[in-house]
């Protein structure tokens, strides 16, 4: 039990920390259903295109192209909506930045252009066509304009659990427990009902491709090859695999994927195509894909932790005044780990930080709204900087690959 | 007799070099034949072509009597030919089942059956005693075992002919007559093996029949048991076997280099090598034996400053190095003839005149004070270099990439050489090039030496370790085990103090 | 026929080119419209007088910025945080400039100088990141980017906007005194008839100089190339990754810092939220097509400039203007390409020479 908590410490904390801040009732919205409902729909997102970066990546590219292909289905999942239903923008989503990553393939792929320039080309490729798009696509709409689309009528439909969180009329079960305000059961009752609550059928789509791209990678003869390529191409090509078409259908799958967490942007979140809406959620994925160890359910984790950032700012300023409390807890135990370690300069500087965040929150009444703006952001980033687990890359992910090249 | 492989009049022509010429193969079933060359013959050529990785332009190919022709590996799978590389194609985040299993289903969405495999694969590791566990992951095997998937590999699906390519390269003694052992095993079984070498004295052991290429033509067979070293060597190079000759002990009493107590650590805490103590007098070659592995290359990087050490003492000449950086090292007459010439030693996509500047960017000797780079020197550097080590190439301003692995280690060991250190570190001096260049190499490394040059050898090839060293270290899990003097060290008792038999 | 590497720097923007017109000729047919008069239009207004003196205008901080990014590309690092690195640098120097009262040259260094420092440090938080934590710069600069436009919004409308002294509600500096504008060459050229020729071109053409003079010409630079070429070969060489790493991204962030100073000296001597934006992200765009080097940018970012003020005419003609948005992206897609396609011809070719080499000699 010691040992388990020694070495997820720094995932336990922090989730202890929340729930006892969450207790104040001011801080309260840090652990209530709305949030965690809300952290979901928005970690959907950056799970899915996480999800496409590891396809891509295990076949050995890097696809820095996955911001470029959600615009992508950010635009085509709006527009197919907006003309067809919104069945037809998931699936225009997924076609269009498919799409899109065919043209990353065949540039990194075919030409063996350097993978990040060719991702950097396409970010402003998609940035361009959506521009184009969308001035042709909406000429004769009243609603004219470069950035936007009109307004999207038309729902997918959700889905509550009976009975547990109160799905066509029945009791819920969850929700009494939130509302019993007992500490961690409550908060346990909040995270419960948020997960199973008006859960959009997209998004049980999109969260059952999760278990699906592990078992696809992990369980099937196609999967294996897959993962052959991104270790040893040139291994792999002599026992008969087809290294291009790998890669090939890696990276589009990747497009999909980021095409999908688009169109799903579009449909669940704002009904509406706007420039710049995807905000960096691609790199983000990509960012919860190195959290996650490039496997399906790290990835997982890493993009409901951004998810749940996202959410925070999103739903409640309060609550993100909150976590700067948590913040400086966290420092604080960062210090006395370093101090143990005798790792006196970087200890000093963590105490000292976490006593400039103590001075910030009892000094303020809230975040102020441009800094609440870039939380997730932030969080990405500091993430990042402290994964010091054992990354298991694929072995030649970012090298070109000739056909042929044998020893 | 059935033939497993009949090769007629095979020829293959790369871009100014004609790989294969008219090779005609007679190879038979149920035997164990070895092709020995050096490097450059056409060997790997012909195996490639064997082994549908290359289309020969004419000539016909018959395996057990059908003509093939080829177009991929698969077909060459198919018709039961399974090649063993030298450098192995195992990936290390792959299991070692599914590194057997791969490319076996076509890449359909039907589920693995994982179990069926497993069986099938312990059934042929139990046949030819050759014992492994298909849920490891390949990082965490041994070179042997390593080799052994890659048997395991092709026997899966169902070879028949068994090209082995180098095998032994990367193993020590006793691997090698457990290798030795499953080949026989296998041949017992009918298998036929093709055994790749340019090592004679193994070739004399296992094989039946020999077969001797030079400069892409197939010279002879000849019988294993009749044929002698002197006259497999001939027929190879068309003069015998060199090997660096005996010279005198010419070191003065001057320290180059002296290590005291030198520690360092691997990122998972184990040592990389503990407590070396030694030091190399100018003039004087101090050669490093040891199994790729033991710490001998952390300990060149160290040396160069590129490895971290924990705890120890490196003096170069008069002065203590530990803080100094590597650009300080080198300044301070340090010169690295690294392991890897294309990712270490050269900057790829560069001239060789801007190549030779490598090393050397920070220091008096191509940086004015004002911060720029003396290209003319640089160019006429480089032309010395080329001159005085025989390096091939149209010019100065030709990409490294353009070079052969010769002229590219030529041109390597020329510019470390003509920075005229005080301490010269060679690592693998000689790996994969031609014996032209392996004998320059030689020459120079021995003349820098008569001028006073300390050199820190570090090779794989023990004659060429025996050949040029004045006093011999052997290396074993980290710590020198045993010092010799070279006209005493033979390949076995080096071997046998490698491996950690004797101590 | 000797086809030398420099050679290929060409032959890619010129094949890049020919692609993209054929595109954006197809994509035009698709929506009804006549390329040919298309294009006719927009170069009719395009090398007009007045749309030349905007053309160069426009293209100076595209110059510095694509420079900015090139920088770090020749080390094999991703700047892609440039935008958020100069409009932090340009937000600094805008309300320092504007607080203190110096002789022209001075106040003018002054702002430059807070301006790159500023970039400059923004930037080497990328490469520390890196070097010390592992975290990818394109990610970790990126993320920056919206970082630095938050703190930036935030230190614009809450510490630097003096809200009572200024009657306008949108945040933004003071105005810079006129010492501290940089005047335009109209006078000195003798075109005082057109709209003003910003004088900061000369600071681009500096910084064109500046940027060949590091990178190929010192031994930083030969540390920086080595380093982006094959950085184990560098290492042994004695290149010190992570201070080079640090090092490049602050030289990166350095330029970076000047790439608003056109603008803010030029013309809009303040910093508001209108302030030019999207220069960072356009930098890349132009260091791809220029392949990093220091005249190819400049050609590109002319073309570029070209394209985006032709393109303004085509309003008036009922043609979607953002035809020349992907005109552009697809230039930068083929120029990539091209460029590749050209190095392995190249390569090719000299290994074929060096084993004729072999063979004869």
């Amino acid at each position: 039990m010691v040992n388990f908590v020694k070495k997820y410490y720094l995932i336990i904390l922090p989730v202890v920390f929340i729930v006892l801040i969450a207790q104040i009732d001011r801080y309260d919205q840090l652990t209530t259903s709305g949030t965690f409902g809300a952290a979901i729909r928005l970690a959907i997102p950056i799970c899915l295109a996480g999800l496409g970066g590891m396809f891509s990546e295990r076949t050995g590219v890097v696809n820095i192209g996955l911001e470029g292909m959600m615009i992508m289905g950010t635009w085509f999942g709006a527009w197919a909506a907006w003309m067809y239903g919104p069945w037809y923008g998931i699936l225009a989503g997924i076609l269009g930045g498919a799409m899109f990553g065919l043209i990353h393939a065949i540039g990194t792929v075919t030409f063996q252009v350097d993978h990040i320039v060719s991702g950097v080309a396409i970010n402003i490729l998609a940035a361009g066509v959506a521009r184009f798009l969308n001035v042709v696509a909406y000429a004769d709409q009243p609603t004219k304009s470069s950035t936007q689309s009109p307004r999207i009528d038309g729902e997918v439909g959700d889905f509550t659990l009976p009975y547990l969180s109160g799905g066509e009329d029945t009791p819920s079960f969850f929700g009494y427990l939130q509302d019993l305000d007992v500490p961690f059961i409550s908060d346990m009752g909040g995270l419960l009902l948020g997960a199973t609550s008006n859960l959009s059928y997209i998004s049980i789509f999109a969260l059952a491709l999760i278990p699906f791209a592990a078992w696809i990678l992990w369980s099937t003869p196609f999967g294996l090859q897959m993962r052959s390529v991104g270790e040893l191409p040139t291994g792999s090509e002599s026992l008969g695999v087809n290294v291009y078409l790998m890669k090939y259908i890696g990276v589009m799958i990747s497009g999909g994927f980021a095409g999908l967490a688009g169109a799903y942007l579009v449909l669940e979140s704002s009904g509406i195509y706007r420039e710049g809406q995807t905000a960096g959620r691609g790199f983000i994925g990509l960012a919860s894909m190195i959290f996650g160890n490039y496997r399906p359910l790290g990835i997982f984790m890493g993009s409901g932790l951004f998810g749940f950032a996202d959410a925070l700012q999103l739903r409640s300023d309060d609550a993100v005044h909150g976590l700067l409390i948590l913040i400086s807890l966290i420092l604080l135990i960062f210090a006395i780990k370093q101090l143990i370690e005798k790792k006196y300069t970087i200890a000093s500087i963590s105490i000292a930080l976490s006593i400039a965040f103590l001075i910030w929150f009892l000094s303020s009444e809230t975040v102020p709204s441009e800094f609440v703006y870039f939380t997730p952001h932030i969080t990405t980033l500091i993430v990042l900087s402290s994964a010091s687990q054992k990354l298991r890359m694929p072995q030649k992910v970012g090298q070109p690959y000739r056909k042929g090249e044998l020893n | 007799m059935t033939l497993a492989i009949e090769l007629s009049k095979i020829s293959k022509s790369f871009p100014g070099v004609k790989a294969n010429d008219d090779i005609n193969l007679k190879i038979k079933e149920g035997s164990i034949h070895a092709i020995v060359g050096e490097n450059g013959a056409g060997k790997s050529t012909l195996m490639k072509i064997l082994y549908g990785m290359l289309k020969q332009d004419k000539g016909m190919i018959k395996i057990f009597n059908d003509e093939v022709n080829f177009s991929s590996p698969k077909d060459a799978i198919a018709k039961g030919i399974g090649m063993v590389h030298q450098h192995f194609m195992l990936a290390d985040n792959l299991s070692v089942l599914e590194s057997i299993i791969l490319g076996m289903d076509k890449a359909s969405l039907k589920v693995l059956n994982k179990s069926k495999y497993t069986e099938e694969i312990n059934e042929i590791t139990k046949k030819y005693s050759m014992p492994l566990n298909t849920l490891s992951m390949i990082d965490e095997l041994g070179v042997g075992e390593k080799q052994r998937v890659e048997i395991i590999k092709v026997l899966f699906r169902g070879a028949k002919i068994l090209i082995l390519d180098e095998p032994t390269a990367v193993l020590v003694p006793q691997e090698v007559n457990e290798l030795f052992n499953n080949l026989k095993n296998l041949k017992d079984s009918g298998v036929t093996i093709i055994f790749i070498s340019h090592k004679l004295d193994e070739v004399l052991e296992i094989a039946d029949e020999i077969s001797v290429m030079r400069g892409g033509k197939h010279i002879d067979t000849v019988d294993a048991n009749t044929v002698s070293k002197t006259d497999l060597a001939e027929m190879m190079i068309g003069q015998n076997l060199p090997s660096p000759p005996k010279r005198e002990k010419n070191s003065i009493d001057e320290k180059s280099l002296i290590i005291n107590n030198l520690t360092a650590e691997e990122e998972n805490g184990r040592k990389a090598f503990s407590n070396i103590n030694f030091s190399i007098n100018q003039g004087e070659v101090v050669g490093i034996a040891g199994v790729e592995g033991n710490g001998q290359r952390e300990l060149a990087e160290a040396i160069l400053g590129v490895y971290p050490i924990e705890s120890g003492e490196i003096i170069l000449g008069e002065n203590s190095i530990n803080d100094l950086s590597t650009r300080d090292r080198r300044e301070y007459g340090l010169s690295f003839i690294p392991e890897d010439r294309q990712s270490q030693g050269l900057l790829m996509d560069v001239s060789l005149s801007e190549n030779v500047i490598l090393g050397k960017q920070s220091s008096k000797k191509y940086k004015t004070k004002y911060q720029n780079i003396k290209f003319n020197e640089a160019a006429v550097n480089s032309n010395i270099v080329i001159e005085n080590f025989d390096v091939r190439t149209p010019g100065n301003q030709t990409l490294a990439l353009a070079l052969s692995g010769g002229n590219q280690q030529k041109f390597v060991v020329g510019r470390e050489i003509e920075n005229k250190p005080s301490l010269l570190i060679a690592s693998q001096p000689t790996r994969g090039i031609d014996i032209g260049a392996q004998s320059l190499i030689w020459n120079k490394l021995r003349d820098a030496r008569d001028n006073g040059l300390g050199v820190l050898l570090i090779s794989a090839d023990l004659d060429e370790l025996i050949g040029l060293s004045d006093r011999i270290f052997v290396i074993y899990e980290g710590s020198f085990v045993k010092e010799l003097d070279p006209e005493e060290a033979t390949p076995e008792l080096l071997g046998s103090y490698m491996t950690g038999l004797k101590t | 026929m000797k086809l030398s590497l420099k050679l290929t720097t060409l032959l890619a923007p010129v094949f890049a080119l020919i692609v993209a017109f054929g595109l954006s000729t197809v994509m035009l047919y698709l929506i009804g419209e006549d390329p040919i008069e298309t294009f006719k239009i927009m170069y009719d207004y395009g090398k007009t007088g007045k749309s030349i003196v905007s053309i160069l205008n426009r293209s100076v901080p595209l110059y510095i910025s694509a420079v900015a990014v090139a920088v770090g590309f020749k080390m094999g690092l991703f700047n892609i945080g440039v935008e958020s690195q100069y409009l932090m640098g340009s937000l600094l120097s805008a309300a320092l400039g504007a607080a203190v009262a110096l002789p022209s040259i001075l106040h003018i260094s002054l702002i430059i100088f807070v301006a790159v420092l500023t970039s400059a440090l923004w930037a080497a938080i990328a490469g520390y990141l890196k070097v010390k934590k592992g975290v990818h710069e394109v990610i970790s600069t990126i993320m920056l980017n919206y970082i630095g436009t938050g703190i930036s919004a935030y230190l614009l409308a809450n510490i630097f906007f003096e809200k009572v002294e200024l009657s306008t509600t949108a945040p933004q500096t003071d105005l810079l005194p006129e010492t501290a504008r940089i005047p335009s060459l109209n006078g000195v050229l003798g075109i005082e008839d057109l709209p003003n020729l910003h004088g900061f071109i000369v600071g681009a053409v500096f910084v064109g100089i500046l940027y060949y003079w590091i990178v190929w010409k010192t031994s930083l630079g030969f540390d920086l190339r080595a380093t982006g070429s094959s950085p184990i070969a560098a290492k042994f060489s004695g290149a010190n990754p992570g201070k080079l790493t640090i090092l490049a991204m602050m030289i990166s962030g350095g330029f970076a810092g000047l790439v608003g100073m056109a603008p803010l000296t030029g013309y809009f001597f303040k910093y508001t939220t209108d302030f030019p934006s999207g220069l960072g992200f356009a930098g890349i765009t132009v260091a791809l097509l220029g392949r990093n080097h220091p005249l190819g940018m400049a050609f590109g970012a002319i073309l570029l400039s070209f394209l985006e003020r032709s393109a303004q005419i085509l309003d008036l003609y009922d043609v979607p203007k953002e035809i020349e948005k992907i005109m552009q992206a697809v230039i930068v897609l083929s120029v990539v390409v091209a460029y590749e396609v050209v190095k392995r011809y190249v390569t090719n070719k000299q290994i074929k020479e060096a084993s004729k080499a072999v063979a004869d000699g």
